[in-house]
């Protein structure tokens, strides 16, 4: 059976195995030189600001790969799901093949069994390798990359680590499983498509952030949360955030705002926030004072704070495991509904 | 070992559809069966419940004494070709013939390459590109390698040329008389199976009308002609199959075990054909039938 489906899958393989040899020799010798220009860079820049120049330096440098690698490794899991996936039984049921194999001295369940486990190990191997040789790639800029594009940002966290694998099977199970139930192919690919997509915005978006309880905290106002300070003509005073945190950089910020003394919100961050109470024209906020770098403390010291809730950076392999053990449950839960199908209902 | 096939109360529905219903029949070893209908009859559904392709609605079925596709010895003792002879278009001949020594715990390799070879088939031609006579040959050298006590062949000669037909049903002849195996065969043109059945099942409206050897349906089935009498004037052994009349005569098509003495009828042998078409009127001659009683 295992050389049925081999003999089946044969092409397929060949050709995604051709595709992630390409991307192998694109990717080491441009792997090593950025690994190069990072270390000689990180070498050459002695100051943090000379630094944060080299690293956006770098970052444009590499900007098309960066994004093409996590381009790569979000699509191949749909792509698994959508061309090895929703054909492996529906291309049987089509041609009607399924009655000559299920009528050797074979029983359905083994047939599936070794046609998912097979296909299904190829498939996650693939992605797998994948994944983790751009993890390998991108090293030195996520460490380095700016907002956005951090190892926490929801898109760059897909496309690195251990959840690709996840997503894989995933996918996989998910193209066998509406292909047994819609019984033709193009159908069966399209809903793939659509349902896998559905899922992968969801996660992000609704679960990821809850995986772990996120981090509440208060910062005080500083060089780096604060985007800027403004006087308005009729004398208020109002100061900009970013949605950078104290002291955890790197961490995925799911929001960030301006409280006052009482805890209320006064802006989020990106939005001008008004301070009440302080002195536009003495003091270290007024343009007399010539730098600005006294008047963060006189904003902290009115009991203005940043409210932040977060996922640190350090809970990157956590929530990776978590993650890629929900894909892997849901794809365990929908690999048993294909066995009790084909027992109970297929044809 | 006495039935390769019994089934008690079968029944198979699609949605509100009874694709076979009520059907309990006991098929004994060592025939050819033929299995009759028009299109849309249930042979198809009777023979995959068979196979194990299908479970039943209702009832049982047992094929050799055993469940059918219950395990892989049940299966490796049952062959089945489907309707249209289906095969990988992407395989070979010899991939073919691979797959089924792989999947076959009784494989014949000798007899599959020999009879590949006899049939002029190239091993290395993908099944896709063979003709439908070709593939059919194909799928049956596959079911006879296998070597199953029953071999069940659904539609086989359905899409073939009448060349092909006869040569196809010829090889089955030849491999069911070395291997000594049941064949359960359908069609619904009873001129295919009339040469190479011994046992015959007509299925008519999801429901068996009859089933039994050749030889004694004929012995037992007469064609009546005579002046016009209605059906409850016969005799209480003899069953009406088929009657039709005209303004003053009679033609029954009756089944009865004793012989026909009354000398108003003149008494005709039925054809293995007349006999099947008598079987397939009956529904359409019993509306005639009511009919005919109003215009009285």
């Amino acid at each position: 059976m295992i050389w049925l489906t081999w003999r089946q899958l044969r092409g397929a393989a060949l050709m995604t195995a051709v595709l992630l040899v390409i991307l192998a020799a694109v990717l080491v010798p441009t792997g090593s030189q950025l690994a190069a220009d990072y270390a000689g860079g990180l070498a050459a820049c002695t100051r943090g600001d000379d630094c944060l120049g080299f690293y956006d330096q770098l970052f444009d440098d590499y900007e098309i790969p960066f994004l093409a690698s996590i381009l790569i490794v979000l699509i191949l899991p749909a792509m698994i799901g959508l061309f090895w996936g929703a054909p492996l039984i529906t291309r049987e049921l089509e041609a009607g093949t399924h009655l000559l194999v299920w009528n050797q001295s074979i029983t359905r369940t083994r047939w599936l069994a070794v046609k998912l486990g097979f296909t299904g190990l190829i498939a996650v191997a693939a992605a797998g390798v994948t994944g983790l040789a751009v993890t390998w790639w991108s090293g030195p800029l996520d460490q380095s990359a700016r907002e956005g594009f951090a190892l926490m940002a929801p898109l760059v966290f897909s496309a690195r680590g251990i959840a690709p694998l996840g997503y894989a099977a995933f996918a996989f199970t998910l193209g066998v499983t509406v292909g047994m139930l819609v019984r033709r192919t193009l159908p069966a690919m399209a809903l793939t498509l659509v349902a896998f997509l559905a899922i992968q915005l969801a996660m992000p978006l609704l679960v990821r952030p809850h995986l772990i309880p996120p981090v509440t905290s208060a910062f005080e106002i500083g060089r780096e949360n604060v985007d800027g300070f403004g006087i308005n003509r009729d004398g208020t005073f109002d100061i900009r955030l970013n949605s950078a945190i104290p002291g955890h950089a790197g961490a995925w910020v799911l929001s960030s705002e301006l409280v006052d003394p009482s805890g209320r919100t006064v802006a989020a961050s990106g939005a001008d926030g008004r301070i009440t109470g302080v002195p536009t024209t003495s003091g270290p906020c007024a343009p007399a004072a010539g730098s600005p770098d006294g008047c963060p403390a006189e904003v902290n010291r009115l009991g203005y704070r940043q409210k932040a809730t977060y996922q640190p950076l350090e809970r990157f392999w956590p929530l990776q495991w978590i993650e890629t053990g929900i894909y892997a449950v849901l794809a365990l839960g929908l690999t048993w509904f294909c066995f009790r199908w084909i027992r109970r209902r297929l044809t | 070992m006495t039935s390769v096939l019994q089934a008690h109360e079968l029944g198979k529905r699609y949605g509100k559809r009874w694709a076979l219903r009520e059907c309990t029949i006991d098929i004994p070893a060592g025939h050819v069966v033929g299995l009759v209908g028009p299109n849309g009859a249930g042979k198809t559904t009777l023979l995959k419940l068979a196979a194990g392709q299908l479970e039943p609605t209702s009832g049982g079925i047992t094929v050799l004494g055993g469940r059918p596709a219950a395990g892989p010895a049940q299966l490796a003792r049952v062959g089945f070709v489907a309707q249209d002879t289906p095969a990988y278009a992407g395989l070979t001949v010899a991939e073919h013939l691979r797959l089924g020594a792989r999947l076959n715990p009784r494989w014949d390799a000798a007899m599959a390459r020999e009879r590949i070879a006899r049939l002029g088939l190239a091993p290395n031609q993908r099944a896709g590109k063979l003709s439908g006579g070709q593939r059919a040959q194909l799928a049956l050298t596959l079911g006879l390698a296998k070597r199953p006590e029953l071999l069940i062949l659904d539609e086989p000669v359905a899409s073939l040329d009448p060349l092909a037909r006869r040569e196809f049903l010829q090889s089955l002849m030849e491999a069911t008389v070395e291997h000594e195996l049941s064949v359960v065969l359908s069609s619904h043109l009873i001129s295919d199976l009339e040469r190479i059945c011994d046992y015959l099942v007509v299925l008519v409206e999801s429901r068996v009308q009859i089933a039994g050897e050749t030889d004694r349906l004929l012995a037992t089935h007469h064609r009546l002609t005579g002046p016009r009498r209605a059906p409850d004037r016969l005799p209480a052994g003899q069953h009406v199959v088929c009657a039709r009349h005209t303004d003053r005569q009679s033609t029954y098509v009756v089944r009865t075990d004793a012989p026909v003495h009354d000398p108003a009828w003149t008494v005709t042998r039925l054809s293995l054909e007349d006999l099947v078409l008598a079987y397939m009127d009956k529904p359409a001659a019993a509306d005639r039938r009511a009919l005919l009683e109003v215009q009285r």
